[in-house]
């Protein structure tokens, strides 16, 4: 994989544009990642999921070669219906369209930026990966006092033109004091079994809001691994969403940093599978600050030979007096080969806190279906009605109604 | 004033930090195959057991020593630490109490443990060792008449060599992990307790470790065997003389319950802890583990850490048999530069087995305090279920609590619920306490004994009183 991995670099680094220090880079995140592979079941975040195992089963060997150069037609029949908004297009890791037409282009500003050093702490080779092959790295600004009057989705699309087995694709976003951005990823495949790994960069500066829903949605054979990295100034509020279900393996990575009192963050996750499916969500919430809040709550629905996990970790600085911490997991296990791991982990160094996780797993409650079919119900209606219950309590946790109702239309579910 | 009375001086804070003056026979120093054949010999062992012991050792050349805990400590040299240390006078065994060095009876005594039996009244059946060996083992002839087995591993060895060859390894083989090999190779002594069928044993059994000499290691093995359909409730507890250096002590202990048996092992350990400023303490990393082999099999781990520089131990139960239950009970207290990293494993493999989990932490000074725990339900155990809860109290700004649970469930049929939570003491619990009449400390000592509650009763009555007062005091300076 090593010669391949050199190889394909070589032949993108020449077709990319690209000053001799940003090439040095690339190479250096290259190097670190040829020397750390893959992470593997011994690496603690790995542990119940192993992508380099999977990779292997799944794809065998990569590709890492793309051609950029020429542009994809768009097929607008992927367009979400019922909402008006805002669009990117990355379609096979190529950016293809930018779409502000909703907004004052005033309050925005997008830098094309080719330096892709990242500025937090990892020690991740997905990263290093990432770091490496990512093509165009966009910066977008929300000025100071802007809020979006629609929701920006990003349309991830793959089709069967792909050349690469591998996609990087990155994006930074800032939010300047005060403003306010809904940001929805919406994954729609045609390709077969790609590794997609995207990594997103949020700032937050202070009273900023950003809301982000990702959702993985249809069925397809592709393999995701998602990373976003915020970092929160005074007052502010990260609200993260996840449906997870679409993918063969879908592992999305929440690091959060609370770096400014009164600031606060919310993970929410539905993850619902099917036959084979893998799908994990590791969140790591750092509180550093006084008075700062994170609110976690993630339910699985898992069917037949599917396997879900959720790590969670609260960090509690020792200046981080008065946090208020809350994780919860759930999961119903549908059939005798599916399988729920979870690791909801706290870490304290401060005694004014108020932190508490909670997990249950289990199978769907016998009674509550002999309830509902005393009334008439029969066993699989009964059986979607209490799932849907059990699933909606998370969508309803979503605070953006607009967003909400389309979330529900989506999954089918209703109250 | 000379050392003798500075060290009374120094009780005040750890009153079993006292050493005895007794000669000792040590094995060389250093850790190869010579110093295993030297405690085996010494011991006058079978050659099975040598090869046990070496067969282990073998392996533990591979072994790398793990670094994944959370309190981290200085490497350790294994070579530059003694294996085997004891009492010169045991070198030819006493047969009787009578014949037992009155200095180390003075030692028992001063710990609280009377050796002799006139002196006991509350009945409870101790066997005390002493650095490397076993010292003596009271109430043997009430024991005997039961058929219950109750003597220390060297002496097991020797009389019973077919029950310690059937169980010895099964529940730790000697493949295990780096501490579990190691104590395998050069276990020393420890008890053995063997319960016939159907046979509820009248008394408490109890052991007493005690490690006295210097640079030593001391390596335990205890081995209960629960035969079908009888019970056991066994107490271990343990203290160490103050030292400035840190001192080892890697036990094992293997339980097995057969049908319908029923083990409950409690401890409490008080290992010197090192002083004020972290220097010196023991580094307790024990292997404990059970296996609930017969059907409806039952075991019980309670547990109160207050003692140790370092505790690093999980108790742990393998549900083998259908039906079988599985609970630990803890308190861990840390103060000071204390570090423990300590949890259970309950590892469901029959069907329809129960286990429950309750972790009381308190952290308090500079010290460090981690849950871990791993609750696993197989695919065949079916109808299984777990409760887990945690709950950690903190005390000052300096400290840590950490909650590391890994939970997996491969059953649709089984439930698992975790619970944990982190707070402190509340500032309107104290208040009504003081209200009533009560010092700071004396109202934190009464919320924290209510904060411990649910693991105390679970410990025999006179145990339970020690513990109360060890929590007491283990947190004394915390508070303010």
């Amino acid at each position: 994989m090593i010669e391949k991995l050199k190889l394909d670099f070589d032949r993108i680094v020449k077709t990319l544009n690209i000053s001799e220090k940003d090439i040095k880079s690339k190479r250096n995140n290259l190097q670190k990642f040829i020397e750390s592979g893959f992470p593997n079941r011994k690496h603690e975040n790995w542990k119940f999921l192993d992508i380099s195992q999977i990779i292997k089963k799944n794809i065998g060997d990569l590709g890492f070669y793309n051609d950029y150069s020429i542009p994809n037609k768009i097929d607008t029949s992927i367009f979400v219906d019922g909402l008006e908004h805002n669009k990117i297009i990355f379609i096979n890791g190529r950016i293809e369209k930018i779409d502000f037409n909703y907004e004052d282009k005033n309050y925005i500003e997008i830098n094309d930026q080719t330096n892709t050093e990242i500025n937090f702490d990892n020690e991740n080779s997905l990263i290093d990966l990432n770091s490496a092959f990512t093509n165009k790295v966009f910066k977008i600004i929300i000025k100071k006092n802007y809020s979006f009057k629609k929701p920006l989705i990003i349309y991830h699309v793959t089709n069967e033109k792909i050349k690469s087995k591998n996609i990087n694709l990155r994006l930074d976003f800032e939010l300047e004091e005060n403003s306010h951005f809904r940001l929805i990823d919406f994954f729609t495949d045609s390709s077969h079994k790609n590794f997609t790994n995207i990594l997103y960069n949020f700032n937050l500066k202070k009273d900023a809001i950003l809301k982000n829903y990702k959702i993985d949605k249809f069925k397809n054979d592709n393999l995701r691994y998602s990373f976003n990295n915020i970092e929160q100034d005074v007052n502010s509020i990260s609200e993260t969403f996840i449906l997870s279900s679409g993918s063969d393996f879908f592992k999305n990575e929440i690091n959060c940093n609370l770096k400014g009192e009164y600031s606060s963050a919310f993970v929410n996750g539905v993850i619902s599978l099917r036959e084979n499916q893998q799908h994990e969500i590791r969140t790591t919430i750092n509180h550093l600050e006084e008075n700062t809040k994170s609110y976690q709550l993630i339910k699985s629905v898992l069917g037949k030979s599917s396997k879900s996990a959720y790590q969670g970790k609260i960090f509690v600085n020792s200046k981080a007096q008065k946090t208020d911490g809350y994780q919860l997991s759930k999961a119903i296990l549908l059939d005798e080969t599916s399988e729920f791991n979870a690791k909801p982990e706290l870490e304290i160094y401060a005694d004014d806190v108020k932190c508490s996780h909670g997990s249950a797993s289990g199978s769907l409650n016998e009674n509550s279906i002999f309830y509902l079919m005393s009334r008439g119900l029969n066993y699989k209606q009964s059986k979607e009605l209490l799932i849907n219950g059990f699933l909606l309590d998370v969508v309803e946790k979503i605070t953006d109604s607009e967003i909400k109702n389309l979330l529900k239309n989506m999954i089918g579910l209703e109250e | 004033m000379d050392t003798r009375e500075k060290d009374i001086e120094n009780l005040k804070d750890y009153k079993y930090g006292f050493t005895t003056d007794i000669e000792n026979i040590r094995a060389p120093k250093g850790l190869n195959e010579n110093v295993i054949k030297f405690i085996s010999n010494i011991k006058k062992e079978p050659k099975w057991m040598l090869d046990f012991r070496l067969k282990a050792f073998e392996r533990f050349k591979q072994l790398k020593e793990p670094d994944w805990q959370k309190p981290k400590y200085p490497k350790i040299d294994y070579q530059d630490l003694y294996y085997y240390s004891a009492p010169k006078s045991m070198k030819d065994k006493p047969k009787s109490l009578d014949e037992l060095d009155p200095k180390l009876l003075e030692t028992y005594n001063k710990l609280g443990i009377p050796l002799n039996e006139q002196a006991r009244l509350n009945g409870i059946a101790v066997d005390a060792v002493f650095d490397s060996v076993s010292v003596a083992t009271t109430f043997k002839g009430e024991l005997t008449k039961h058929g219950i087995i109750f003597c220390s591993m060297s002496e097991a060895i020797q009389k019973h060599p077919e029950l310690v060859k059937k169980y010895l390894g099964t529940v730790i083989p000697t493949t295990d992990h780096f501490f579990a090999t190691l104590n395998s190779a050069v276990f020393t002594d420890g008890s053995f307790v063997y319960i016939p069928e159907g046979v509820r044993c009248p008394m408490e059994l109890s052991t007493y470790f005690r490690i006295n000499a210097s640079e030593t290691g001391q390596f335990e093995r205890t081995l209960i065997v629960a035969d079908k359909g009888s019970y056991v409730s066994y107490l271990e507890g343990c203290t160490a003389p103050m030292r400035d250096e840190n001192q080892l002590h890697a036990a094992n202990v293997e339980l097995i319950a057969l049908d319908d048996a029923e083990i409950k092992y409690s401890t409490v350990q008080n290992w010197y802890p090192g002083d004020e400023n972290g220097k010196g303490g023991i580094y307790n990393f024990v292997t404990k583990r059970g296996l609930c082999k017969g059907k409806n099999s039952k075991i019980s781990w309670t547990q109160v850490e207050t003692g140790s520089a370092i505790t690093w131990k999980y108790p742990s139960c393998i549900l083998k048999g259908d039906n079988s239950i599985g609970e630990f009970y803890s308190i861990a207290i840390t103060n000071n530069h204390q570090k423990a990293d300590t949890g259970t494993k309950m590892i469901h493999l029959g069907k329809n087995t129960k286990s429950k989990i309750i972790s009381k932490g308190i952290s308090a000074g500079f010290s460090d305090m981690t849950y871990r725990g791993l609750v696993d339900i197989n695919s065949k155990a079916k109808n299984s279920s777990n409760y887990t809860q945690c709950d950690s109290l903190l005390m000052g700004n300096r400290c840590g609590a950490h909650t590391v649970p890994y939970i997996k469930n491969k059953n649709f049929d089984s439930n698992i619920a975790h619970e944990a939570t982190t707070s402190k003491i509340s500032e309107e619990q104290l208040h009504y306490c003081q209200q009533r009449g009560l010092n700071s400390e004396e109202a934190v000592g009464l919320i924290v004994n209510g904060f411990c509650k649910e693991v105390l009763q679970q410990l025999p009555m006179e145990f339970a009183v020690e513990a109360q007062k060890l929590v007491g005091i283990s947190l004394e300076g915390s508070v303010g």
